[in-house]
């Protein structure tokens, strides 16, 4: 299928690239990305990759839009109150771009869940809020070999690196597993800046169409941590662990586990 | 050997704050002792009560995970980096 004149005018600024073309434009209108979470990294992430014409984009969130979460998760609305948000989340990203198609999962991701959905997808973003839903959604990428670009945000760092399941480091060669409840704070208990979600959310999905059209050098096997208050970026260097409960090669981890953790408590 | 040591967020309020310190140690074991000297506590939030590494945090010195290196019997140099990386769970 081809491009109408008015979807050429659309993404011309992305055709005009030659790392981009008429062909990778058309690769990124074949292709599916879940975004887990429609919060403060999944709408960002969303929004842009709708805006970059994404041709299917799954959301997956059970919350519904409360006041405090306005101040970062910029794809909903003050009148978005109470709504679910990926009700939500769809409004604007057909608004933006109605080549999208997106799909709504109004739950949690659970070990249940999480595999059947992965497969439906090329990409998984990571935009949850909590350990054991890291973890989580680390396993099931690593399970059914789909790409996963992770994101954690709090106070002012940041940290955001791409997984290439069975080829680079996954979450648990580096974070081996989570920590008890309590012991790390969350955004609720430790605030976090706003832009910061757009920051690392939007390098997110740079990672996404970057591993979509094969282009450039994914942020794969490097950790990268951002500052805001000192303005600064670090890159660390990780590695696939030989080790690795779940990649390994005597993996302990061979189906998917809930951890006993309240959401959003940690 | 003096070194330069970055604190993490959570872990700044046992450092006054401060997001860089300095310590001193021949190994990443000994510097933690020192670190624990002077900011008593850092050491029981990075090790468990085995003393091991806790496993969602990572030290690296210059941008090297110490577990693939000698763990705590790493060997400092005189201006190295060390970096402290917990696991972020926010979204």
């Amino acid at each position: 299928m081809s491009f109408t004149d008015e979807q050429i005018k659309r993404y011309s600024r992305h055709i005009i690239l030659p790392e981009v073309g008429g062909k990778g434009q058309k690769k990124i209108r074949e292709s599916r990305v879940l975004v887990i979470g429609a919060g403060g990294l999944g709408s960002p992430a969303a929004f842009y990759l709708a805006a970059a014409g994404i041709g299917t984009i799954g959301i997956i969130d059970g919350d519904v839009v409360d006041l405090s979460n306005l101040q970062r998760q910029i794809i909903h609305y003050t009148p978005d109150l109470n709504k679910p948000k990926v009700i939500s989340a769809k409004e604007k990203i057909e608004a933006l771009n109605p080549d999208v198609e997106v799909k709504t999962y109004q739950a949690l991701l659970t070990s249940q869940n999480a595999m059947g959905l992965f497969k439906d997808y090329d990409i998984i973003i990571d935009g949850t809020d909590n350990f054991p839903a890291k973890f989580l959604a680390n396993d099931a990428a690593v399970f059914v070999n789909k790409p996963l670009v992770h994101g954690g945000i709090l106070r002012f760092v940041g940290q955001v690196y791409s997984i290439v399941p069975h080829k680079t480091a996954c979450y648990r060669c580096v974070f081996n597993s989570p920590p008890p409840a309590g012991l790390i704070p969350t955004c609720q208990e430790a605030g976090v800046v706003g832009v910061l979600a757009g920051i690392i959310g939007t390098i997110q999905a740079t990672e996404a169409l970057k591993l979509l059209l094969g282009i450039g050098e994914p942020l794969t096997n490097r950790l990268m941590t951002f500052d805001a208050q000192k303005m600064e970026f670090r890159e660390i260097k990780l590695r696939k662990n030989p080790k690795c409960p779940v990649c390994g090669e005597n993996p302990t981890i061979r189906e998917l586990i809930d951890y006993e953790q309240e959401v959003c408590s940690i | 050997m003096a070194v330069k040591v970055r604190i993490p967020t959570p872990l700044r309020k046992l450092t006054e704050g401060k997001g860089e310190v300095e310590g001193t140690g021949k190994t990443i074991g000994d510097l933690l002792e020192d670190l624990d000297g002077k900011f008593p506590g850092i050491r029981e939030r990075l090790c468990d009560e085995s003393g091991n590494l806790r496993r969602f945090v990572n030290i690296y010195v210059n941008e090297e995970d110490i577990r693939f290196r000698q763990g705590k019997e790493t060997i400092l140099s005189d201006g190295d980096e060390i970096s402290i990386v917990p696991a972020i769970a926010g979204g």
